[in-house]
């Protein structure tokens, strides 16, 4: 009974942010106390009900072959009908058991981030809190949609506010020209998103085009729909493709923009310009899982097409760009000094880890990991949000160190997060999801040899989670351990109860939630419990203990090399990174240089993408006022004025001329000649100046005259003209 | 029914075809609202015609016309209010001088 | 025959005064023929048997709008004069627009071949059309009087003289 209860209610989730985001913008934006407990209140009631479907989810027996549908009609377009509603699933409970608790505990500091009760309290407080409100309603509305039109819905409104969020302190400007400013790393989430989101609609609207529909029970739950894609050939661009990889990989498109995959990954470093509970929200908690949660709603696409053993090159795709992006965002994130920049680039990192895991297959894994994510990597930038509030606002880690014994809550949590971002053995959740996520990558390759690209994914992965517990010991060395470096480290002081209260519920999870999931060959602990709720009908990851010691020893070694090279002698201030000088030594200054520059990818995209548009847009100018139309219009402008003139002058002086000639025959033709030259010659020369300068008064000036009815006009005759080619063709 | 449907669609075609011409032409901004104030007219012809002529049974057709008369009548409203808005501020209802896109 | 007499005669006078509309030079004339054109198209209304459309045409349009345009055009009465140009420089390429769109929109017309059904207007139209406005069209309807009132609190907001505004005209 209580079961059907909360299942009826789910559509209720969103719906108590959404509200608190229309009361707070429209009614409370002057009272903060009001606002904050608004946003949290709704987020609270958000988070029970949420919890109140995921144990019901739990307790109903075959939820996997028999997901809950509750759907009402929308609205008809032709002879298809747009439903909206709600489908309980084991993905979504489990993605509703993160995102609703996680939200809240982000909502909850910042209360303390934005300085309630202090001097320093943000001008915005209130509109923030409405903003992040608005933010957990697109999550939270993607998470239990019922098909992919209003789970679109939720992820544009998502884009929207990582806008707003990312540029909420809009007035900030930098003494450096190339420093990006809020505003602009706002605009850049939102227009790098885009390009994903493109690819998305695109897919959804193939996938429209081959069902007719766009729910999930109709389209990826219909096991007669998923063979029949998989066995329709895809539009000829895609070559001899199924229409189920094709539609996968474009809207595995949208998740690469959103998850800040490689190469659409340039935007999340930027989005650190926002506040840090915003960098905890999207980083964490919801923009860039959304990404990941998409691929995994969509794993029957590519299950199918494996099933039936058809050529499916976006697997490998996937899996690629996911393993590419582990790496090499862990790469950059040695070189990264700000702690926000290397929390960034570790999340890239992380999503990469997931995506990879989809490419392979791994689609419980997947999903562990995306859990299990979230809350670590929320604790980290809330962490590192209490060190910038502690330190007043710096946020370069050469500048701080020691305060371990200065915010031991923060410390301490922040170890917790970190060590489960490395994946130290046993005691932490990071550990067993990243090591399903190798061990199934190993379990591929073993199968198919060293020349698949499951070998490449299991490699990149593994050296990937050696540097991520190389950069995390650095991170930690250099915040928290030896000496302070800088007068704002020293009076570190710690953060309020606010603040290190969600820290300290965050790291028990991050400490433990890996427990649900733990390989059922260990004896003693029984079966695998996650994997049996989310994804029975996948084989489970069998056991690899070469995996498991290789992995341990990995994060081990790892974290020991970091705390050897960073911990043992700390820095003291205006030291040099050991790192970088060690590279300096041995001829490879340049590489991390290159690193500490994001390997120069914001230049490329600029160079190319952003200067060909601006070069595009000159040439046409170009073609337009110098090259082609204005020279022709003017060539016959000219050439008819010079005719006139020169008749006209021909005539005048010529015909008086000859009048005169007989007089003074001798006089006059010498001022004759003069006067021609004066008059034709110059004539003609002004002649062009004045054409141009009309050219421009009276044709390109008018045609924009800022008056709506000329515009209305030039609508009406194009529209004539619209109508006439359609009429005549 | 001795009328048929084409002359009510002609004129109706006609009165629209007048009503654009008065947009574009007037320089008088409440003459440009009469103008749109006949197309909407044509448009509602056209409606109740196409019920009259097509589904007599259900009253869709003359549903939507009466959505035609309160949108029309929210944007007379409106548009006068910005008319009189502009008269007060810049003492003209010529459009040509309220080219505020070019500045 | 009757019935096409009757709509000849009413099409003569409702296009005869949409054209003295939009070429008037006095604009309160326009306004007043504008009137003689809402009350043609009532008629037409009636030819095509929906009476309630036509008295709401008289009391929307010429009770209301009309009316609020006449005031609107007292309230500028600077333009009023007949000396004004009342055509702007381009209405040459506006009318011979009109002109061409009215010839396709008639060829359209002609060239369609539309499904034209017999039958009679059911009994008692106007309480069917409530029925259906509060039932199958509640939704748009309940919008369009949100849209309404956002018209009247919109159009005092514009139109109403800002204190600073006054005070500074003294």
């Amino acid at each position: 009974m209580i079961q059907d209860f909360f299942i009826n209610i789910t559509w209720l989730i969103p719906v108590f942010p959404f509200l608190a985001f229309l009361i707070i913008i429209l009614f409370t934006q002057n009272n903060n106390k009001l606002s904050h407990s608004l946003s949290i209140g709704s987020m609270v009631l958000s988070w029970l009900v949420g919890w109140g479907v995921v144990f019901s989810a739990i307790g109903t027996p075959h939820l996997g072959e028999h997901p809950i549908q509750k759907v009402i009609p929308w609205f008809e377009t032709g002879t298809s009908t747009f439903g909206i509603g709600f489908w309980v699933d084991p993905l979504m409970a489990a993605a509703l058991f993160m995102v609703p608790f996680v939200c809240l505990m982000i909502f909850i500091y910042s209360v303390g981030y934005m300085g309630y009760g202090t001097d320093e309290v943000d001008p915005n407080y209130a509109r923030f809190f409405g903003y992040i409100a608005l933010f957990a309603t697109g999550m939270l509305g993607l998470v239990i949609s019922e098909n992919l039109l209003t789970l679109f819905m939720s992820w544009e409104i998502m884009g929207l506010c990582s806008y707003l969020l990312i540029g909420f302190w809009f007035q900030k400007n930098y003494d450096d020209p190339d420093k990006i400013t809020p505003r602009q790393a706002g605009l850049k989430a939102f227009l790098v998103t885009k390009v994903g989101d493109l690819f998305l609609m695109l897919g959804i609207i193939y996938l429209y085009s081959q069902a007719g529909t766009l729910s999930y029970a109709d389209t990826l739950f219909n096991h007669e729909f998923l063979v029949h894609l998989a066995e329709t050939p895809a539009l000829p661009i895609f070559g001899g493709w199924s229409a189920a990889s094709a539609i996968a990989l474009l809207i595995f498109g949208g998740a690469v923009g959103k998850s800040a995959q490689f190469p659409l990954h340039i935007w999340l470093p930027d989005a650190m310009e926002g506040p840090t509970p915003v960098s905890a929200l999207i980083h964490a908690a919801t923009m860039v899982s959304a990404g990941v949660f998409l691929v995994a709603r969509i794993f029957p696409l590519l299950n199918i097409v494996v099933e039936l053993e058809l050529h499916n090159p976006t697997m490998g795709i996937i899996a690629f760009i996911g393993a590419f992006t582990a790496i090499f965002a862990a790469i950059i994130a040695i070189g990264q000094n700000d702690i926000k920049g290397v929390l960034a680039f570790s999340t890239i990192s992380q999503l990469g880890y997931m995506i990879a895991a989809l490419g392979i297959g791994a689609y419980v894994a997947a999903t562990f990991h995306l859990i299990t994510h979230a809350f670590f990597k929320a604790l980290l930038f809330m962490g590192s949000g209490s060190v910038i509030i502690g330190c007043h606002h710096e946020q370069d880690m050469m500048e701080l160190g020691g305060l371990r014994k200065k915010m031991p809550k923060t410390f301490w949590t922040f170890v917790a997060g970190g060590f489960a971002l490395s994946g130290f053995p046993i005691i932490t959740a990071g550990f067993w999801s990243k090591d399903e996520i190798l061990a199934h990558a190993w379990h591929e390759f073993m199968l198919e040899g060293t020349a698949s690209w499951p070998f490449f994914v299991w490699l990149l992965l593994t050296i990937a989670a050696f540097l991520t517990a190389f950069y995390t010991a650095r991170q930690i060395s250099l915040t928290f351990l030896g000496k302070p470096r800088s007068h704002h480290a020293e009076h570190a002081h710690e953060t309020p109860a606010t603040m290190t209260t969600p820290l300290i519920i965050l790291a028990f999870f991050a400490l433990t939630l890996g427990f649900v999931g733990i390989p059922e060959e260990i004896v003693g602990l029984g079966n695998n419990w996650f994997h049996n709720f989310i994804g029975h009908e996948y084989a489970a990851t069998p056991l690899s203990v070469t995996v498991m010691l290789l992995s341990s020893g990995l994060a081990l070694g790892g974290l020991g090399l970091g705390w050897w090279v960073y911990g043992r002698k700390p820095l003291v201030q205006g030291q040099m990174d050991p790192v970088e000088k060690g590279m300096n030594k041995i001829r490879l200054g340049w590489l991390y240089k290159a690193m500490q520059n994001r390997f120069y990818f914001d230049e490329i995209y600029r160079a190319t993408f952003i200067d060909g548009s601006v070069k595009l847009a000159d040439i046409l100018y170009d073609f337009d006022y110098h090259w082609v139309i204005d020279p022709i219009v003017n060539l016959v402008a000219r050439i008819v004025r010079g005719i006139s003139e020169f008749s006209n002058k021909f005539d005048e002086k010529v015909v008086d001329a000859l009048v005169n000639i007989t007089g003074l025959s001798g006089v006059k033709l010498a001022e004759l000649g003069g006067i021609t030259d004066l008059k034709v010659v110059d004539g003609f020369v002004n002649g062009v100046a004045d054409v141009t300068g009309w050219i421009g008064e009276k044709v390109l000036r008018p045609i924009q005259t800022g008056k709506a009815q000329n515009y209305l006009l030039i609508l009406l005759i194009s529209m004539l003209a619209i109508i006439g080619i359609y009429l005549v063709y | 029914m001795s009328i048929p449907l084409n002359w009510y669609l002609v004129l109706a075609a006609a009165l629209f075809s007048i009503g654009i011409y008065g947009v574009l032409s007037r320089r008088n901004a409440i003459g440009i609202l009469m103008g749109i104030e006949l197309m909407l007219n044509a448009v509602n012809i056209n409606l109740v015609a196409f019920w009259r002529f097509m589904d007599p049974g259900r009253l869709t057709g003359q549903v939507f016309a009466l959505f035609v008369f309160t949108v029309a009548a929210a944007e007379v409203a409106v548009g006068l209010a910005l008319v009189i808005a502009i008269y007060r501020n810049r003492d003209t209802v010529v459009v040509e001088e309220i080219d505020l896109l070019k500045e | 025959m009757v019935p096409v007499i009757v709509f000849a005669a009413v099409s003569i006078v409702t296009l005869g005064a949409a054209v003295a509309v939009v070429t008037n030079k006095n604009i309160l004339h326009s306004a007043f023929y504008l009137v003689l054109a809402f009350v043609g198209i009532a008629s037409i209304y009636v030819l095509l048997e929906a009476p309630f459309i036509a008295v709401v045409q008289v009391l929307v349009y010429i009770g209301a709008i009309a009316i609020l345009i006449v005031f609107a055009i007292m309230l500028t009465r600077r333009i009023m004069s007949k000396d004004i140009e009342q055509r702007n420089a381009q209405w040459i390429w506006s009318a011979l627009g009109a002109l061409i769109l009215f010839g396709v929109l008639g060829w359209i017309v002609y060239s369609a071949n539309w499904p034209v059904v017999q039958g009679a207007v059911p009994d008692d139209p106007i309480a069917l059309l409530g029925q259906e406005l509060l039932t199958t069209y509640v939704v748009p309807f309940e919008i369009a009087s949100v849209l309404l009132l956002a018209a009247l609190v919109g159009s005092i907001v514009i139109g109403r003289e800002r204190e600073q505004d006054s005070r500074s005209a003294e």
